[in-house]
């Protein structure tokens, strides 16, 4: 990469119904990261301690949409980032968490926190301090535009630092074989 | 042999013998057009329609397109790679293809397929099915939620096996593979697990039990190679080529 710029570019990520595999994934582009940060600044990211998204020009979503927060998380990266982007199978389709889409979601709830035979109290929280979930998980378009996919579960390193290092050299994303995977 | 006739496909002649289908005389002449439902041990099917190509300014299906002498036809152009990148991103749409659990993950064709045509996702809004596994059988496991409606296991039963063991039931979005038994259960029925049907089927539906997963992340078949290539290996031959091949 070239001379460092002036105006870094800022860089935004969030995991909604997510692993954090994803973001582990990022970090293991390694010491590459060493080489991206004269170009990026982070904004909110589970890797600082901001605690609201501001303007940016590149979101990272990992993870699809499986309750009420994660709606209003996605959609405030939505609005302040001019790139969207879904980081991995979950954020592109949902992934294995939407393998619940074709259960009842009360019954889940109930077979977790109530039927679960080691729980002596059970109970379904019903703190309005927590999130409700949906009743279907969503892939993140399905809730806002996306303008790039990064497929994969999760995505390789090495995918993530040509997606990343496209976009700042300003071209537009191409992964090529190899580089796309679903698994 | 019969006299030697030739096609024009993407430009370059193509030769083929009568009877051949574009697709085969293509894939025999080492020249790969994307495709799915097609196996060259079967009769062409046409459902998948990402064989189609251009000519004489229609679109066809290339499996079931008689080879002509003198036909132009045009398959590697952005149009027709569009058009099956749709197609496919269809079919993933419309089913559970949750490839990070799936046992026949690196080894499925529509995976591969959307490797080669550089999918990123699905493109429409996934329709999520909710067909329950059958998991009645001893040997063999059914998860109806991957079904491309290739048939090919539908042909193989019926042509190879001589068995008849599935079909395709219902109209529309509704149409889905069944088991042909009374009680609907592929427990009931005569299948076994080296028969063809099994062996034929590109995705993740009929699945062997107890032997998922047993191949190293690199070594699967479409790590080693892209389906593109795989697909020529597989295409038959015109028997000087054979002939050629065998000698080296």
């Amino acid at each position: 990469m070239s001379e460092p710029v002036e105006k870094k570019l800022r860089l935004a990520t969030t995991s909604l119904a997510g692993c954090f595999g994803c973001h582990m994934s990022f970090l293991d582009i390694d010491e590459r990261l060493l080489e991206l940060l004269p170009f990026i600044e982070f904004d909110r990211t589970p890797l600082t301690d901001i605690k609201h998204c501001g303007p940016c020009d590149i979101g990272l979503v990992e993870g699809g949409v499986c309750n009420a927060e994660n709606v209003h998380v996605l959609r405030e990266f939505r609005k302040n980032c001019k790139l969207l982007v879904a980081l991995g199978a979950c954020a592109a389709t949902g992934g294995l968490p939407a393998q619940r889409n074709h259960l009842d979601l009360a019954d889940c709830l109930q077979e977790v926190y109530v039927t679960e035979a080691s729980l002596s109290r059970g109970g379904i929280p019903n703190d309005p301090e927590l999130p409700l979930p949906l009743d279907k998980v969503h892939p993140i378009h399905e809730v806002v535009k996306v303008d790039y996919f990064v497929p994969g579960c999760p995505p390789s390193g090495d995918a993530i630092w040509k997606f990343l290092t496209d976009l700042l050299a300003g071209r537009s994303p191409k992964l090529g074989h190899g580089l796309i995977s679903y698994d | 042999m019969s006299e030697r006739q030739e096609f024009l496909l993407d430009g370059e002649e193509v030769p083929f013998i009568p009877g051949q289908t574009v697709l085969q005389a293509a894939l025999s002449a080492g020249r790969y057009i994307p495709h799915l439902c097609y196996h060259p041990e079967f009769k062409p099917h046409g459902s998948c329609k990402v064989c189609t190509v251009k000519s004489g300014g229609r679109t066809h299906a290339s499996c079931t397109l008689p080879a002509r002498a003198g036909l132009e036809v045009d398959s590697a152009t952005e149009e027709m790679n569009q058009l099956r990148r749709t197609l496919v991103q269809m079919l993933f749409a419309e089913g559970n293809h949750f490839c990070p659990s799936c046992e026949k993950s690196g080894n499925c064709a529509l995976q591969a397929l959307g490797y080669d045509l550089g999918l990123t996702h699905a493109g429409f809004r996934h329709f999520f099915p909710d067909r329950p596994v059958d998991a009645s059988h001893p040997s063999l496991l059914l998860d109806f939620n991957r079904c491309i409606l290739c048939e090919l296991c539908v042909r193989a039963s019926a042509e190879v096996d001589g068995k008849n063991i599935f079909s395709l039931s219902g109209r529309g979005i509704g149409k889905h593979l069944i088991v042909n038994a009374a009680s609907g259960r592929l427990a009931d029925t005569g299948i076994a697990a080296t028969d063809k049907s099994v062996a034929v089927c590109p995705v993740g539906v009929i699945l062997k039990k107890r032997v998922g997963f047993a191949v190293p992340i690199g070594k699967r078949r479409y790590d080693e190679r892209p389906i593109s290539a795989q697909a020529l290996e597989d295409a038959p031959r015109p028997p000087a080529a054979t002939a050629i091949q065998e000698t080296q």
